[in-house]
C-alpha cells in the first residue's frame, strides 16, 4: 500500500525540535546577560532576512537586490510611529511591517515591468529612490538620520529583553509563516511557477498575482526586520539602513545555506552569524571571504549546504510530498 | 541661459554614461547576463590607471594602452572561468556570481587603496573649454568623451553588422545551440563579447576618473546609472543606449540646476517615468519587452 | 566514409537509441525512416555532435569523432540541417548563409552557387530570416549548411510542415548536391520521398535498426513491417 505523506521521521522530529528551540530561546533573557540577547537579536534579523529572500528568489524566482528599501522603511516607520506618532515602540514593529507591505504594492507595479537580471537592478534603483526621498524628510533627520528617543524611559535590561522577544516573535512568525504559505495552495502554485512558468500559466496559475503576493510578504518581512534593527540599535541612518550590503547578506545566507528550502536559509543565517561574530573585526577581508564563498558555493554546490546535508536526513520542514 | 547650459552639459555627460552602459547592454544582448559587478569593474580600471600613474608618472590617456587590454583579458577569463559555469547552473547563478564579484572587488579595492577619494589627472585638457557664447562654454574633455562614445558605439555597430565574428555573435545571441552546429564555439563567442564589454567599461572607468573623483565604494552607484541608460534607451539597441545616456545625463544636470541634492534623484525619476510610460525604452520598437 | 557502431543515446533515464549501427559510403545517399519517436532525429544529432552518446563510436573518414563537440565536427565536414530549420531571426537571409562558410571547409559551394541552386533566395537576400515562409526558410537552412562544404550533409525532416509542391522543389535540388560530391544522410517521415531520393534505406523502430536495404529492392510490405513492428 502506498500512502502520500508530507513529512518523514526527520520532519516530525524537526517540528518538535523547532518548538523546543523556540521555547528555550524565549526564556533566554531570564538566563543570560543582556549583552548576549542583544547580539542574538542580530541573529533573528538575519533569520528573517534570509527566509524572506529565499521566499522571493528560491520560490518566487524574483532575484531582488533592493530589499533594503523595505528594511529601511521598516526602521524609519518605527521612528515615525513612536517618536512622532506616540505609538509604543514595540507595538510599532508589526505596524511597520504592515506599512512596508502597503508601500510594496505600488513599487511592485514598477519593479514587475522588468524581468530577470533587470528586475534585480530595478529593485535596487527603487531602493535608492526610497533612500534619497527619505533623506529629504526633515522630521526624520534628513541625511544624518534620527534616534529612537522614546525607549529611553525603559530600564536598559528590560528594553533589551522586550526587543529580544519582539525579534524572536518576528523571526518565528517569518519562518512559520513562510512554511505555512508554502504548504498552502499558493505554495503549490509557486513551486509550479518556479519549475516552469509557462506551464504553470497554462494550467491556470495566475503567475503575476502569485509573484506579487510573495513580493509583498517579503517586503513586510524586511520591514519587520528593519523595525527590529531600529529597536536594537536605537538609531537609523539612511546610508546604513538602505545599504545594498543588506542584500549581499541576504543573498549570501540564502545561497550558501540552500535556496528553495526552508532549512537552508536558517543554516545560512547561523553560519553567517557565526562568521560575523568571529570575523567582523577583520572588516574588508571578512567581506571578501563572504563574496568569494558565495561565488564558490553557487558554482560548485548550487543547492547550498543544506542540499549537501539533506541528501542524508530528509527535510525538517517538508513542503513537498513523499511516497511511502 | 543657465538652463541651456545645464542641458548642454547633460548631453555631454550622457555620452560618458552611454559609453559606460555599452558593456552592460552588450553582455545582456549576447548572453542575457546582467553583470552586477559592472560598476565595480570600472572603478577597478580607474584604480589600475591610478596605480600606473603613481608608479610611472604616465599621462592618464597613456594608461589606457595598458588598462583597456588588461581589462579585456580579465573579461575573457571571468567569462570562461566563472560565468560560463554559472550559465549552466541556471538563471540565478550569473546574478549571484556577479554580485559576489562586486562585493569582493569593492572590498579588495578598499583594502588595497583605502577609502580615500582619488582623481586621475586630466592635464590641460581637463580645464580647457570652448567658449560658445558669452555665457555658454563646454569643456573640451566632455566633448572628447561624447566623441569617444559615439566612435565606440559606431565601431561596435559596424563590427556586429559587417564582420564574420560580429555576425556569429548576433547569431549566438539568437540561438546558442544552433551556432555550434555551424562550427562556432559559443563559449569563445561569449568570452570575446565579455572581453569587449570589459574593454569599454575600462575606457569609461578611466574617463570617469579624469572627470570626477572616485573611491572604492562608488561602483554600485555607477552600475545604476548604466542600467538606467540601457533601460531608458531600450534593450538591445546600441544607439538607444546613447539616447538613454543622454536623457539620463540631461535629467541629472537639470535636476542639479534646481538643487544639487536632486541631481541623482531626477535621473531616477526619469527612469521610473520611462518604466511606467514606455517600458520598452524610448528608441526600441514597440512590443519588445525588457 | 561515416560509420556508427553500437550507439546508445539517453536523455536522462530514458534511453532512445539501442546499439544502432549505420554506415554511409562516399557519395552515397542513405535515408533513415521510422515512426515518430523512433530516434531518427536523435541519431542525426548524435552524429552532428549535439548529443553525447552513452556508448558507441562515430568514425568519420577513419577518425574517431565520438568525443568531439559539435563545433569541432563542422570544420571536419559534418553539417546538420536541423529539424525546424533554426535560422537566426535577427540576421538577414544572406547573413544566415554567410555564417555557414565562417567555420566551414573550402570547396565548391560558394554564395553564388547556392543562389544558383535556390534562385528564389536572391530576391530575399536582404530580408530578415524571421520573415520567411517555411519553404524559403528550409532553402536557407540547406544553403547555409552547404556553404560549409560538408563531406556529410545531414538533413532532418526537410518536408516537415511544407506543402507538397515546395517539398518537391527542395528535393529537386538534391541531385545537384550529390553531384557535387557530398554524401547525404536523410531523415524523412515521408517514406515515398525517402525511397525516391536515397540509394539505401534504413528503418528505425523504437531506437533499434529494424530494416536495412537498397531502395530499389525494398518492398512496401517490408517497410510497413519494419515501420510499425508488426
Amino acid at each position: 500500500m502506498t500512502a502520500v505523506a508530507r513529512s518523514g521521521r526527520a520532519g516530525r522530529l524537526g517540528l518538535a525540535g523547532a518548538v523546543v528551540v523556540a521555547l528555550v530561546l524565549a526564556s533566554a533573557p531570564y538566563v543570560v546577560t543582556s549583552d548576549v540577547t542583544h547580539t542574538l537579536v542580530d541573529l533573528f534579523v538575519l533569520v528573517v532576512l534570509a527566509t524572506m529572500w529565499n521566499l522571493l528568489a528560491g520560490y518566487g524566482g524574483l532575484v531582488s537586490v533592493g530589499q533594503q528599501a523595505y528594511l529601511g522603511v521598516g526602521a524609519y516607520a518605527v521612528i515615525a510611529l513612536s517618536v512622532h506618532g506616540g505609538v509604543n515602540a514595540f507595538l510599532a514593529v508589526p505596524i511597520a511591517a504592515v506599512l512596508t507591505a502597503v508601500l510594496a504594492v505600488p513599487l511592485s507595479f514598477l519593479a514587475f515591468r522588468l524581468h530577470g537580471g533587470y528586475f534585480a537592478i530595478g529593485t535596487w534603483v527603487l531602493a535608492e529612490v526610497v533612500k534619497l526621498i527619505t533623506a529629504q524628510i526633515g522630521p526624520l533627520g534628513k541625511g544624518s538620520g534620527a534616534s529612537l528617543t522614546t525607549v529611553s524611559s525603559y530600564d536598559p535590561d528590560i528594553r533589551v529583553a522586550y526587543t529580544y522577544w519582539v525579534g524572536l516573535a518576528v523571526a518565528v512568525a517569518s519562518v512559520g509563516g513562510v512554511y505555512w504559505l508554502l504548504c498552502s495552495r499558493i505554495g503549490l502554485q509557486l513551486t509550479a511557477v518556479r519549475d516552469d512558468e509557462g506551464a504553470a500559466a497554462a494550467t491556470g496559475v495566475r503567475v503575476t498575482r502569485a509573484k506579487r503576493l510573495v513580493y509583498l510578504i517579503a517586503g513586510a518581512g524586511a520591514g519587520g526586520a528593519g523595525a527590529i534593527v531600529c529597536l536594537n540599535t536605537l538609531t537609523v541612518q539612511p546610508e546604513s539602513v538602505f545599504s545594498v550590503q543588506w542584500s549581499a547578506y541576504m543573498i549570501f545566507m540564502a545561497v550558501v545555506g540552500g535556496l528553495g528550502t526552508i532549512e537552508g536559509p536558517l543554516l545560512g543565517a547561523l553560519l553567517f552569524f557565526a562568521l560575523q561574530q568571529t570575523l567582523a573585526a577583520q572588516g574588508t577581508v571578512y567581506l571578501i571571504i563572504l563574496g568569494a564563498v558565495g561565488i564558490v558555493v553557487m558554482l560548485l554546490a548550487p543547492r547550498g549546504l543544506w542540499g549537501v546535508v539533506s541528501g542524508r536526513t530528509g527535510e525538517v520542514f517538508p513542503v513537498g510530498y513523499r511516497l511511502r | 541661459m543657465t538652463w541651456v547650459n545645464a542641458v548642454l552639459q547633460g548631453i555631454l555627460l550622457g555620452g560618458l554614461y552611454a559609453l559606460f552602459a555599452t558593456g552592460l547592454s552588450l553582455m545582456f544582448g549576447v548572453m542575457r547576463i546582467v553583470n552586477l559587478a559592472h560598476g565595480d569593474l570600472s572603478v577597478l580600471a580607474a584604480f589600475l590607471a591610478f596605480a600606473l600613474i603613481d608608479a610611472f608618472a604616465l599621462s592618464s590617456f597613456v594608461t589606457l594602452i595598458v588598462v583597456v587590454p588588461a581589462m579585456a583579458v580579465l573579461g575573457y577569463l571571468v567569462q570562461r572561468l566563472l560565468l560560463e559555469r554559472g550559465l549552466r547552473a541556471g538563471p540565478l547563478a550569473p546574478l549571484v556570481v556577479t554580485f559576489g564579484l562586486s562585493v569582493v572587488l569593492q572590498n579588495a579595492l578598499l583594502e588595497a587603496f583605502s577609502p580615500d577619494s582619488r582623481a586621475l589627472p586630466a592635464g590641460a585638457l581637463g580645464t580647457a573649454s570652448l567658449q560658445l557664447t558669452e555665457s555658454l562654454s563646454v569643456g573640451w574633455f566632455a566633448v572628447l568623451c561624447l566623441g569617444l562614445a559615439v566612435a565606440v558605439l559606431a565601431g561596435l555597430q559596424l563590427f556586429l553588422a559587417r564582420t564574420a565574428f560580429g555576425r556569429a555573435m548576433r547569431a549566438t545571441s539568437d540561438d546558442r545551440e544552433t551556432v555550434q552546429l555551424l562550427g562556432i564555439d559559443q563559449r569563445q563567442v561569449y568570452a570575446v563579447a565579455t572581453a569587449i564589454a570589459f574593454a569599454t567599461l575600462a575606457l569609461a572607468g578611466v574617463l570617469f576618473g579624469m572627470r570626477t573623483t572616485f573611491d572604492p565604494s562608488i561602483g554600485p552607484a555607477r552600475l545604476i546609472f548604466a542600467f538606467e541608460a540601457v533601460i531608458i534607451g531600450g534593450l538591445g539597441s546600441l544607439w538607444g543606449t546613447l539616447a538613454g545616456g543622454v536623457v539620463l545625463g540631461v535629467a541629472q544636470t537639470v535636476g542639479a540646476q534646481i538643487s544639487p541634492a536632486y541631481a541623482v534623484l531626477a535621473g531616477h525619476l526619469v527612469f521610473l517615468a520611462v518604466l511606467v510610460l514606455r517600458p520598452q525604452g524610448i528608441l526600441a520598437p514597440a512590443g519588445s519587452r525588457p | 566514409m561515416i560509420s556508427v557502431t553500437s550507439l546508445d543515446v539517453r536523455y536522462g533515464d530514458a534511453q532512445v537509441l539501442f546499439g544502432v549501427d549505420l554506415s554511409v559510403a562516399e557519395g552515397e545517399t542513405l535515408a533513415v525512416i521510422g515512426a515518430n519517436g523512433a530516434g531518427k532525429s536523435t541519431l542525426l544529432k548524435a552524429i552532428a555532435g549535439a548529443l553525447r552518446p552513452a556508448r558507441g563510436r562515430i568514425v568519420l573518414d577513419g577518425r574517431d569523432v565520438t568525443g568531439l563537440p559539435a563545433h569541432r565536427r563542422y570544420p571536419l565536414g559534418i553539417a546538420l540541417v536541423p529539424e525546424g530549420r533554426r535560422l537566426f531571426p535577427s540576421l538577414t537571409v544572406e547573413e544566415n548563409l554567410r555564417l555557414g562558410s565562417y567555420r566551414g571547409r573550402p570547396g565548391p559551394w560558394r554564395l553564388d552557387r547556392v543562389y544558383e541552386l535556390f534562385p528564389h533566395l536572391v530576391a530575399l537576400r536582404r530580408r530578415s530570416a524571421a520573415l520567411l515562409s517555411g519553404g524559403e526558410a528550409q532553402a536557407v537552412a540547406i544553403g547555409r549548411a552547404l556553404l560549409g562544404n560538408p563531406r556529410l550533409l545531414l538533413l532532418d525532416e526537410v518536408s516537415l510542415g511544407l506543402a507538397p509542391i515546395v517539398v518537391r522543389q527542395l528535393y529537386a535540388a538534391l541531385p545537384t548536391v550529390i553531384g557535387a560530391g557530398t554524401t547525404v544522410l536523410i531523415v524523412e517521415q515521408d517514406v515515398g520521398l525517402a525511397l525516391a531520393a536515397a540509394d539505401r534505406v534504413q528503418c528505425l523502430l523504437e531506437g533499434r535498426v529494424a530494416l536495412e536495404a537498397p531502395s530499389a529492392e525494398v518492398t512496401r510490405e517490408a517497410v510497413t513491417r519494419a515501420y510499425f513492428g508488426v
